[in-house]
């Protein structure tokens, strides 16, 4: 793998950066391998790296159906966050936020990371006692997070309307400084260069029909580019994860909808942090290249369409433009659906499945971007070792028959 | 958005309604009689076709009443719509 630098650009630029090597191969997928990982998103690329440099497994291969991060990595608003009220929400995601503050230089490929902060706009009194006991968990747990007057709200967001004559006026906030957002791109990217550099087999356009599954243990996966045998099975493809779990006789405590975020033409720098405001059903940054990036509360119904209801889209930017009438006469870019997996207690499902060598890596519902190098090494853990990590541990299959459930659902950024 | 023909007030817009996932799914007779695991695959575990689904939705903001439509995930066209307690439409079951 060529490794990436100032002096390999300055290499490249005297031969006008004609001449770069392929980031990845494309080869044809071999018939046996120690894993298969279904899913090339960030989850399942990332699951792949740290199996080869955390566990020297290598002998590994990533189908994807499509193309690399073409599914809710590519369709996600980018946000990334630590803020949960939970124990055990707020380990895993912590662990995953301490790997993306180093991933750029992991993976040798710039994330675009930016700690540029998340802030929470709160109005009722409600609001302001529900993020309060949050913010007081998270310190118990050592995670930053601080309440915010009106003085210093008005500080950090000074475009923000602050007027009483509204429905819900602002009445505080709190940020969590080491939030912000990545280039959700590159983090599928740089992942599928770091684990095709350590020998991993990634072939797209290669879709999952079935599984050979014998005495309860699987054995193939039976792909549109023949049978392919494995050791172990990964399943890591979020909104289709029922689809497969029903190609091996599984049922899942899982349904999928619809998820919908939409872009303004660029703009210059207006907005420099994330801003959620939970009660109004909308969030949004601005990304590097100057577009708004706005996102709100899924769809209700089941979906696998990619798309969701435009009700949604108006709903969301009348209320966006109550926060911020500044942005009344941007125009709106475009929008798209993702199709996101929510779990009961909306907390995600990871570990093995009830057939011998099939793991499962689902359930993130809106929020699984923020948690992709976590997810992946943490599942990457539990693959080679046979047994669910620590951190994953409480967030099993046997929680929803043994009722310890792990209900975030208030963390979950704006409603589910 | 859907237009959702509610079989007491006609075509509406899918705003008014809300869904409320899967239908068909019987509450156990006898619950006491289950273990954990059982309990869990009625409480938790669901279908989520890709393709023909049969659900529930409840027209919240208008007559109130709840009913069954059957509905493809994938194109989200409106295939039937039948009364709560009914059995799946016969042609499309």
């Amino acid at each position: 793998m060529a490794r990436y630098s100032i002096f390999s650009l300055a290499r490249n630029a005297l031969s006008h950066h004609e001449n770069w090597p392929r980031a990845w191969r494309s080869p044809e997928p071999r018939p046996t391998y120690d894993v298969i990982i279904i899913g090339g998103g960030g989850h399942g690329l990332a699951t792949a790296y740290y199996l080869a440099k955390n566990h020297g497994i290598s002998d590994v291969c990533v189908i994807e159906k499509g193309w690399l991060g073409g599914g809710n990595t590519g369709r996600n608003t980018t946000v990334v966050r630590s803020n949960y009220l939970w124990d055990d929400a707020a380990f895993l995601y912590e662990h995953s936020l301490k790997l993306w503050e180093s991933l750029s230089q992991e993976l040798n490929y710039n994330v675009m990371f930016s700690q540029r902060g998340l802030v929470s706009l709160l109005s009722t009194q409600h609001d302001i006692d529900s993020i309060q006991h949050r913010v007081h968990a998270m310190r118990m747990n050592g995670i930053d997070t601080e309440m915010l007057t009106l003085a210093q709200l008005k500080r950090w967001v000074p475009i923000a309307n602050y007027s009483r004559k509204v429905r819900h006026p602002i009445n505080a906030g709190a940020v969590q400084r080491r939030g912000g957002s990545a280039r959700h791109d590159a983090v599928a990217w740089g992942y599928a260069r770091a684990a095709d550099g350590r020998g991993i087999d990634i072939v797209q356009q290669c879709e999952v029909t079935g599984f050979d599954i014998k005495n309860n243990r699987i054995r193939a996966v039976e792909t549109t580019r023949g049978r392919i045998e494995a050791k172990k099975v990964a399943v890591s493809v979020a909104g289709h994860s029922g689809v497969i779990a029903a190609m091996a006789g599984l049922r899942l405590p899982i349904e999928s909808y619809p998820l919908q975020a939409w872009v303004s033409e660029p703009l210059k720098p207006v907005l420099d942090t994330v801003i959620n405001a939970a009660f109004l059903g909308v969030y949004l940054s601005q990304s590097d290249k100057g577009e708004l990036v706005i996102g709100a509360a899924r769809d209700g119904y089941n979906s696998y369409g990619q798309r969701g209801s435009f009700r949604i889209i108006e709903q969301a930017v009348a209320e966006m433009l109550e926060l911020f009438p500044i942005f009344s006469r941007v125009k709106l870019l475009r929008t798209w659906g993702g199709i996101v997996d929510v779990s009961p207690d909306t907390s995600p499902l990871i570990g093995p499945l009830p057939v011998r060598g099939m793991y499962i890596n689902c359930g993130w519902g809106t929020g699984g971007f923020k948690a992709t190098p976590g997810a992946g090494e943490l599942m990457a853990a539990t693959l080679a070792n046979d047994a669910p990590h620590p951190l994953v541990q409480p967030f099993g299959l046997e929680r929803f028959s043994t009722g310890r459930l792990i209900d975030e659902s208030a963390a979950a950024g704006v409603g589910h | 958005m859907l237009l959702i023909d509610c079989p007491n007030c006609g075509p509406r817009e899918e705003s008014e309604f809300r869904p409320a996932g899967e239908a068909h799914i019987a509450r156990p007779e006898d619950p006491q009689a289950l273990d954990d695991e059982q309990w869990a695959r009625y409480l938790y575990y669901r279908t989520n076709p890709k393709g023909l689904q049969f659900e529930r939705w409840h027209h919240f903001y208008g007559c109130r009443q709840w009913f069954n439509v059957a509905r493809d995930t994938v194109s989200h066209e409106i295939k039937a719509v039948y009364p709560m307690g009914a059995a799946k439409p016969k042609d499309l079951a």
